[in-house]
């Protein structure tokens, strides 16, 4: 067990005050991101990108670490309290959850949902340490085919399977794709959709792109519905459980952990599938059906374990392949192009030290959630109190100092700006994020690729056929598609909750 | 008819401010209008009550006043200015009094976050009567 060893090593490194320190500070930022709906962990990543490039890479990375467990984790006391699920994720929370606690069994549902996500954070995170250098290992000999095919594959999928709208999700994919075509082409050296402005040619920074996308349109979409009614919060105290919650709550997070690890660590991941996987099955199994609907808190337990497998087995791909399947982890993977660090199946072995310690951090960071949120959940319920306008003037402060800052350009201003009203524009027609987020991202690997594969074959496209793993992830994607379109019909109709208020633009804003 | 205008809140303020325009109202037999507003940029506001808090406040009122239902009044309004909301509902009724529960506000807190109160006093048309918790209505009824 080679790899227990090297994590016990990672656990050592992790364990110094100052990394324990940026992992304090990531979940307690993810966490304050995550309750506030509106502002996810990727925006809250991007607006730090910037102030991380001055620290060691693996601090920045135990924080981006704890902001992305502790965003996954705050959403769920938004869904309980409020009744308005931040992400996809936490829809299935919210179900069951608020029932609870308008029937006064608010700290029930926080405790399990806290408890069910450290277990399942934990079982994910060693999972991810089990699994991912073994993919890695494979990995090394994958062929550029075989690349490609997977990207497209991860893809086709976030644009198409997941979200609402096969055609929103592919035209927000081609605008991703498009905006990643900007600057100079690497093989030809020719400028690409630069119009002639010099900055253009030198490539679109990825941290004036994703800040624009996720902070300033938010901002502005916030700022054009700065009034609306105040939504009635549901008074908590300290969480806790009885010996009857933790007897029903044990069997639904351990299921739910199977069922979310494996949907988060294949591409085209997201937990809105494992989290309704979760929730039907608890249902099925369920002693008193009838309870179901009316604050049962297996329907807590379950989606929640579900949704914090899946945000951890996102490490598997971002690790081993270099491929980021949510919106937080391309943020990420830009963040570690912007050290100089090649991602890919060769990271595990050239950077062991970097995701060793990350993953150990991952384990502390966890922990820490579950020690600081357990006694401050009344403190992060109060955050929803802030006013908006200052709020927001506070991100697009960060906002503006970050993009500022990368080049020192005004012309990044006028950039950010012009990003923030496409993000605008993507709200306004429920245009969902992470398609054209991966699109920006993964476009300019996907092509490098393609161009390798086709110099290798001498033009000769059949060759992208070539491999057998190519062919396989094909299949899979087709399979996929003709699922999607079964599970269409299967699901029952009319199953979305109309009295959940998830704004479309959100639904994979994650 | 004439009207008494309270800005009210779900709260010890909003409670004393109600003790006091009872106790005006029931001298001549005065409506009164509660007004709870908010400017709406929170996503959570304490100070916006919730339909049980407004029914149960004015089922206390109409049993407290002579008139009963048909002289107690509950508006919620969600305005850029709860000063001028308050404000215009006084001026809708043509109301004779305005009464507001007072909070203490440090000179940075005033600067930061302003006072509707002070706002409400100075531009109101009528007389306003401002009350702290633990004060006693002059009249008792």
């Amino acid at each position: 067990m080679g790899d227990l060893d090297l994590l016990w090593g990672g656990l050592q490194a992790a364990v110094t005050p100052e990394n324990l320190m940026y992992a304090a500070i990531g979940v307690l930022l993810g966490t304050f991101v995550g309750v506030l709906p509106g502002i996810g962990p990727a925006m809250a990543v991007a607006l730090l990108l910037p102030v991380t490039f001055g620290l060691e890479p693996t601090s920045a990375f135990i924080m981006f670490a704890g902001i992305y467990y502790g965003g996954m984790y705050g959403g769920s006391t938004t869904s309980i309290l409020l009744n308005t699920p931040g992400e996809s994720a936490s829809v299935m929370t919210a179900l069951e959850g608020n029932k609870m606690a308008k029937a006064g069994r608010a700290a029930q549902a926080l405790a399990t949902a806290a408890i069910g996500s450290f277990i399942a954070g934990t079982i994910g995170t060693l999972l991810v340490a089990l699994f991912a250098p073994m993919l890695a290992d494979v990995a090394v000999d994958i062929g550029a085919p075989s690349y490609v095919a997977i990207i497209v594959l991860a893809l086709v999928m976030t644009s198409t399977v997941l979200g609402s709208s096969r055609l929103r999700g592919l035209v927000a994919l081609f605008l991703g794709l498009s905006i990643g075509l900007v600057g100079l082409d690497l093989n030809t050296g020719q400028p690409r959709l630069s119009f002639g402005v010099p900055q253009l040619v030198d490539r679109l920074d990825i941290v004036v792109v994703a800040v624009g996308i996720f902070a300033l349109g938010e901002a502005m979409w916030v700022a054009a519905h700065l009034r609306r009614n105040p939504l009635q919060i549901i008074p908590v105290g300290r969480p806790w459980m009885g010996r009857e919650d933790w007897r029903r709550s044990w069997k639904p997070w351990l299921r739910g952990t199977a069922v979310g690890f494996p949907f988060g660590a294949i591409p085209a991941g997201g937990a809105e599938i494992p989290t309704f996987l979760s929730y039907v099955t608890e249902r099925k199994l369920a002693r008193d059906q009838g309870e179901f609907g009316k604050g049962a808190i297996e329907g807590v337990a379950g989606p929640e374990a579900a949704n914090n497998a899946s945000a951890a087995g996102m490490f598997v791909p971002l690790l081993a392949l270099g491929v980021p399947v949510t919106a937080t982890a391309s943020v990420m993977l830009a963040a570690l192009e912007g050290y100089g660090i090649q991602p890919g199946p060769q990271l595990m072995t050239e950077q062991s030290d970097l995701v060793w310690t990350l993953l150990a951090s991952l384990l502390i960071g966890n922990t820490l959630l579950l020690v600081l949120n357990l006694p401050l959940a009344p403190l992060w319920a109060k955050l929803l109190q802030i006013p908006r306008p200052q709020l927001y003037a506070g991100i697009l402060f960060f906002a503006c100092l970050g993009a500022y800052s990368v080049n020192l350009d005004p012309f990044d201003i006028a950039l950010l700006l012009a990003f923030g009203l496409l993000g605008l524009a993507m709200r306004r027609f429920g245009l969902p994020v992470l398609p054209l987020i991966l699109g920006v991202i993964l476009g300019p690997i996907l092509e490098t690729k393609l161009r390798e594969a086709l110099a290798i074959s001498d033009g000769a496209y059949s060759s992208l056929l070539g491999e057998p793993l190519a062919v396989v992830v094909y299949v899979i994607l087709a399979l996929a598609l003709v699922l999607r379109l079964v599970l269409a019909r299967v699901r029952p109709a009319g199953f979305e909750p109309d009295d959940i208020d998830v704004r479309d633009e959100e639904k994979v804003n994650r | 008819m004439s009207w008494i205008v309270v800005g009210w809140t779900p709260d010890e303020f909003g409670q004393v401010a109600v003790e006091h325009a009872t106790a005006e109202a029931a001298l001549d037999g005065s409506g009164v209008i509660l007004v709870n507003a908010s400017k709406g940029d929170k996503l959570v506001d304490l100070r916006f009550a919730s339909g049980d808090q407004l029914e149960e406040v004015r089922r206390t009122l109409a049993a407290a006043l002579p008139g009963g239902d048909d002289v107690v009044q509950v508006r919620q309004v969600v305005a850029q200015d709860v000063a001028e909301a308050v404000l215009a509902v006084a001026a809708e009724v043509d109301a004779t009094l305005i009464v507001l529960g007072i909070r203490r506000r440090t000179p940075v807190g005033k600067l930061l976050m302003g006072s509707v109160a002070q706002r409400v006093i100075l531009d109101a048309e009528c007389p306003v009567l401002a009350v702290k918790p633990g004060t006693r209505p002059r009249y008792a009824h």
